[in-house]
């Protein structure tokens, strides 16, 4: 099922009546294609699990409205949207068994809706193996260990076979192994339920590596929505290109000047298209730096951090806007890790420019000088 | 080095133990001991013999049995009525959201209020004068019914006062218990049931109820232990002469026996003091049986 907002726009009164009102979502105007995992994207209090709770129900928005499919939702209680949902700390009912925990939505359903006795146990069971937690189904929730919760809390959302999961910040209280396991899991069930996904979460890395459609969002805003690579590679503006990938992308202030980009008094690229020559912020990408002897761009080294595969440079310089500049280059190029300076090459293609009053992406194309 | 901690553990432990020993544990003995010292005199310190005749003499005590009849009509009424009052209270005062704390302190003031200025109040309400028929008489002639005294009447009529005065004054307590474990059920639970399609009733009986289960058993083994010892709220409606009201508790015999004007006999009140903890603690233990079978958690 496809999920549309329309002009949808959720304020909170502030109970201050001197401070403004929040605006936790702010003019949502997209749509959620069917069948897809899509992943809420952005920085605490930005009004993701605002909007989470308005897909669900739980809120109702201030103006605007919201469409499953072509049906209008915007006034339909929870209970009537068929969701299922998966909260952050996962809201297992703790006086019930995981058995009963999965099968309090489907005991729900009007008598005359209700499956029989046998249907119910047998979807419940189902429920269960997809989730593979078949074997704790009389255990309660307090002796699970958080996966083992959380794979319950999944069960519950999908036995009634919603045709909409919610998932709220679902990795955010698992260990760092974990996470990593559960993030593949949560692809696999919904690549094999085929269900429409929407999850929260703060960690890009997280939403980057499963969704099939991130949308970035900032204090209520849509920033940008797109194929997680592609906002990586494309960023709208400089939120989002800070706001992706890690290490973040290093952001410089520069100047594009007779046709080159410069940063300090270095000519770093040249410029072409129809840009005037003005003072720009620079992005680039740790994986934008090659090490060269005849290096365009001069760094002052700090230190060479090992890690394995790449070898993480750590350096300064007076344009930066960061703390310091990170570059990952291949752990066989050879530095010197004694060297006071370091000179690179950029790869344009890492390399973004953004305005630097509306911090919006310039749209221009960057090639390495000539020689 | 453990024995050594051992004996300091003990160090530690005296004061209390002196205390609970000197203050508790020695009480307790003695009473135990009075109950089965026949013919006992504390002015002399003398008794006859040693027996259980103070227990069969007790227990075919009209006085006695009419008092362990009110206490148990107490008991049996007010413990469920109360708690379930309080539990509609309280959801109520947990759904509102204006003012709030104001009902909370209108619904927590008769707790801090003396037992006998309510009783006096309860008089006010209640009892027929030759000046007054009595608030509440009035409201009944007013609907149309006849006075009913309420205080020297008929005995349901006294027992209804009774009851009433004991729910009212418990409440409170009650409102407050149940009020902090209603907030303190955790909100994404309503959440949860919501969406998984729960009816609000479904949600109070599915979850609210399991969820605050064990405060609930806490106050109705509390109020039983409580409604047992009922006697000041028996003494504010009716006076001392309880025996004569026929309103008389367990513990109101028991006061008779050691001080009242009929009193003086140690060992009889002894006597039903066990017998008083004898049925407290059948009672209680009843309850945990029955609160480990329902309560989940």
């Amino acid at each position: 099922m496809k999920i549309r907002f329309e002009h949808l726009t959720k304020i909170f009164p502030n109970m201050n009546k001197k401070l403004p009102d929040v605006v936790a979502v702010n003019d949502f105007d997209f749509e959620i294609p069917d069948g897809k995992l899509i992943g809420l994207l952005g920085p605490s209090g930005c009004g993701k699990s605002t909007a989470l709770n308005i897909i669900c129900g739980l809120e109702r928005p201030t103006k605007g409205r919201i469409y499953f499919d072509d049906d209008d939702v915007t006034d339909l209680p929870p209970e009537n949207r068929g969701v299922g949902m998966v909260f952050q700390n996962y809201a297992l009912y703790p006086h019930l068994t995981v058995k009963e925990n999965i099968m309090f939505p489907l005991r729900n359903i009007k008598r005359s809706e209700r499956p029989s006795e046998e249907e119910m146990e047998e979807r419940v069971l189902e429920a269960a193996r997809l989730v593979q937690i078949e074997q704790l189904m009389e255990r309660k929730p307090s002796q699970m260990s958080g996966g083992q919760q959380q794979r319950v809390a999944i069960a519950r959302a999908l036995v009634k076979g919603p045709p909409v999961l919610l998932l709220d910040e679902p990795l955010s209280n698992l260990d760092a192994r974990l996470r990593l396991q559960t993030r593949e899991e949560l692809k696999r069930i919904q690549t094999e339920t085929g269900i429409t996904t929407v999850f929260v979460t703060h960690d890009q890395e997280e939403a980057m590596s499963i969704s099939d459609l991130i949308v970035v969002m900032k204090e209520g805003a849509v920033h940008q929505i797109g194929h997680p690579q592609d906002v990586y590679d494309d960023p709208r503006d400089l939120f989002v290109a800070k706001f992706l990938g890690t290490p973040p992308i290093n952001v410089f202030t520069g100047e594009i000047r007779n046709g080159g980009l410069m940063i300090g008094d270095e000519e770093v690229l040249r410029v072409s298209g129809d840009v005037r020559d003005q003072k720009v912020y620079i992005g680039i990408r740790p994986e934008g730096f090659e090490l060269s002897d005849t290096g365009a761009f001069t760094v002052d080294m700090i230190r060479v951090e090992v890690m394995g595969r790449d070898t993480s440079v750590v350096s300064r310089h007076d344009a930066m806007t960061g703390v310091s500049i990170r570059s990952i280059i291949p752990s066989d190029s050879g530095i010197d890790r004694n060297a006071k300076k370091v000179r690179f090459d950029l790869k344009p293609h890492k390399v973004d420019l953004f305005d630097i009053e509306t911090e919006e992406r310039i749209t221009c194309g960057l090639m390495r000088r000539e020689g | 080095m453990i024995s050594g901690n051992k004996a300091k553990g003990w160090l530690y432990l005296l004061p209390a133990l002196l205390f609970l020993g000197a203050f508790m544990v020695y009480p307790l003995i003695d009473v135990l001991i009075y109950s089965f010292e026949e013919g006992y005199n504390s002015a002399s310190q003398t008794f006859f013999g040693v027996g259980t005749y103070n227990y069969s003499y007790v227990l075919r005590d009209p006085y006695f049995l009419a008092a362990l009849k009110n206490t148990i009509i107490l008991v049996i009424i007010t413990v469920p009525l109360s708690t379930g009052f309080a539990l509609l209270i309280s959801l109520a005062l947990n759904s509102v959201r204006k003012l709030k704390n104001l009902f909370q302190t209108v619904y927590f003031l008769p707790y801090v209020t003396n037992t006998l200025a309510v009783g006096l109040v309860f008089m006010i309400l209640f009892k027929k004068t030759a000046y007054t028929e009595g608030m509440v008489n009035l409201l009944i002639n007013w609907f149309g019914g006849s006075s009913v005294d309420f205080i020297d009447g008929p005995y349901w009529a006294k027992m209804f006062v009774l009851c009433f005065y004991t729910i009212w004054i418990v409440l409170p307590f009650k409102i407050l218990i149940l009020t902090s474990a209603l907030a303190s059920v955790n909100e994404d639970l309503y959440k949860a049931a919501k969406i998984d399609g729960a009816s609000g009733f479904t949600i109070f009986r599915k979850i609210t109820l399991p969820m605050i289960s064990p405060m609930i058993f806490y106050l109705v083994i509390t109020g039983f232990i409580g409604a047992f010892k009922a006697y000041s709220d028996s003494v504010a409606l009716f006076g001392t002469d309880l025996n004569a009201a026929g309103m008389n508790t367990i513990v109101g015999y028991i006061y008779d026996m050691l001080y009242g004007n009929s009193g003086g006999f140690p060992s009889y009140a002894s006597a039903a003091a066990l017998i008083l903890f004898v049925i407290v603690l059948t009672i209680t233990c009843i309850n945990l049986m029955i609160s480990r079978k329902n309560v989940h958690y």
